[in-house]
């Protein structure tokens, strides 16, 4: 009995997923078609367009992101696990511990003071500082846990051989770590890719192309954002639409990630 | 750079800090007007509206994840373990965006034409209950959302927590003659208090700040009212709707402020469960 209940849970846990996967594929699967991929937004209250400029725009700022988050964090995982002491390895942990469960509107904010007063407006740069910082203290646990994973022995080894450390670190321990470390950091890229709280204050959206990375920059979440909460019926189905590309490319690293790992993970041969 | 990690940690806290310093003092989050135009700011219904959603959502997502972690760990068939533990997986990827869209347009109106009503008619005499319905944008609306997504984490911390109590424990249970509920409740569940604490104290804090899902339908009105069923405010969601309109000086360092109590309480509720947690993850390496 009491496993019929538990199943149930596990159930109703499951429900909302399915709930909404379904309701974005049958609201937003209609509304996608070559314009809505292809337009721009039309002017409030007008039929029709697309969000092709925030589909670009997401893709920029997650390759911002990647350019701020993956050197520094992995760098960052390298050095914890590698060089760092044990004090300064206890204290970087706490510290991208307490970072990791900052709420991203905090951050939205923190990046407003730091980057978009002095530049005097939102632009591409601040949303994408927003979200690589959000993504280091993450890529640089998964780097650092990757690290852990290879064994003593492979250093060990590579040292009683001669070899220096850093080689033994660029060719031996990271070749082997690199799998988990790439996963790591697709899922940080896959995360960042739906965060919208940063980006509200940093990049201010924009209904047309943004012509450079100063310029305000409009992104997927937040054009769902402003589209559901919009008065438009209109603005609502694109929102569903949007929002459906959304979860697809969240969803297609999530899954494209397990299927690396499944495949032979860096499960090192005795 | 890795000292660049410490430096950001430091930099946040002291930009934020800064910022409120324009703020007369601390005793203003004890107000509760909100009237911007006057320069008159308390934020107290958003504080208190922040610790009701975040943890009456916990009280929704926790039986509901432990009885799934329980399952997970102890009574599910092989095969149907991994697809289930993808599938929860999958539902913590899912931006919070989306889920508050999904919220809007078909959860809400859901609940406000069938369960909300309901609860009306049957809990109506409690202070919780009252109030009109209207359409579904309220506290009990954005603790139902809350609850949707830190089950995800709940679950998977649970599931560690149980898996590291070693068998011999459950197969004692069983030479002493329990049940396999007896014996999962006594040697699983209740060995695993602080994990469990630990694993809730992980979800409150990613329900505390959570931002888009409750703003979109929490209904964003600044006040009190002690019905569940009345829209109301919460720290992330006030700073995310009212940032960009908060001209002056005084407006925004009062919504920096509020991110700052954010901040601490969440690095609070973090350090807490990392603490109770601890003891797991000693506990899985010896």
């Amino acid at each position: 009995m009491i496993s019929a209940v538990c199943f149930a849970c596990a159930l109703m846990v499951i429900l909302p997923l399915a709930l909404v996967l379904l309701r974005l594929v049958r609201m937003g699967a209609s509304s996608i078609d070559w314009a809505f991929l292809t337009q721009l937004q039309k002017p409030e209250g007008e039929p029709g367009g697309g969000m092709a400029n925030a589909i670009v725009g997401s893709l920029i700022l997650m390759g911002l992101a990647a350019l701020i988050g993956v050197p520094v964090g992995v760098l960052g995982g390298i050095y914890l696990s590698e060089y760092a002491s044990n004090r300064l390895k206890w204290s970087v942990r706490f510290a991208a511990d307490i970072l990791n469960g900052t709420p991203s509107i905090v951050w939205g904010i923190v990046v407003y003071a730091l980057v978009v007063v002095p530049m005097k407006g939102a632009s591409a740069y601040a949303g994408g500082l927003a979200l690589g910082l959000i993504m280091i203290p993450l890529v640089i646990r998964t780097t650092e846990e990757m690290l852990a994973l290879v064994p003593n022995s492979y250093r060990e080894a590579a040292l009683a051989l001669g070899v220096s450390k850093w080689k033994t670190i660029v060719f031996i321990v990271l070749k082997t770590a690199g799998k988990g470390i790439i996963t790591g950091v697709l899922l940080a890229c896959s995360r960042v890719a739906g965060e919208t709280a940063p980006l509200l204050f940093t990049t201010s959206g924009n209904q047309f192309w943004s012509r450079r990375l100063s310029d305000p920059i409009a992104s997927l979440p937040r054009q769902i954002y402003t589209f559901a909460i919009g008065p438009y019926d209109d603005q609502h189905r694109q929102a569903w639409a949007g929002a459906l590309i959304l979860i697809l490319l969240v969803l297609s690293i999530n899954i494209g990630v397990r299927i690396i790992t499944r495949e032979g993970s860096a499960k090192p041969v005795k | 750079m890795v000292l660049a990690l410490v430096v950001i940690l430091g930099l946040e806290l002291c930009r934020g800090a800064g910022l409120s310093l324009r703020v007369f003092g601390w005793r203003f989050l004890g107000l509760s007007h909100w009237n911007p135009v006057n320069n008159d700011f308390g934020p107290l219904p958003c504080i208190v509206g922040t610790f009701v959603s975040s943890l009456l959502g916990l009280a929704i997502a926790l039986p509901l994840s432990l009885a799934t972690a329980v399952y997970l760990t102890e009574l599910a068939p092989g095969w149907a373990r991994r697809p289930v533990i993808t599938l929860i997986e999958m539902l913590a990827s899912v931006p919070s965006v989306i889920l508050g869209l999904w919220g809007m347009y078909v959860l809400l109106p859901w609940l406000a034409a069938g369960p909300y009503p309901v609860l009306k008619r049957c809990l109506g005499f409690l202070p919780f209950f009252q109030g009109p319905v209207g359409g579904g944008y309220c506290v009990l609306s954005a603790a139902i959302m809350i609850a949707i997504m830190i089950v995800p984490i709940i679950t998977s911390i649970s599931r560690e927590v149980f898996r590291s109590i070693p068998d011999t424990q459950r197969e004692a249970a069983f030479a002493l003659g329990a049940t396999r509920w007896e014996a999962t409740r006594l040697a699983v569940v209740k060995s695993s208090t602080r994990g469990i604490f630990g694993a809730a104290m992980l979800g409150l804090g990613r329900a505390l700040g959570e931002t888009m899902a409750v703003t979109m339908v929490i209904g964003n009105t600044h006040g009190f009212s002690a019905s569940l069923l009345a829209p109301g405010s919460t720290l992330a969601s006030t700073i995310a709707s009212e940032f960009d309109e908060a001209v002056g000086s005084l407006y925004p360092s009062v919504l920096y402020e509020m991110g700052l109590v954010l901040l601490l309480v969440t690095i609070v509720t973090n350090i807490l469960a990392r603490l109770l947690l601890g003891a797991v993850r000693g506990r899985q390496h010896a």
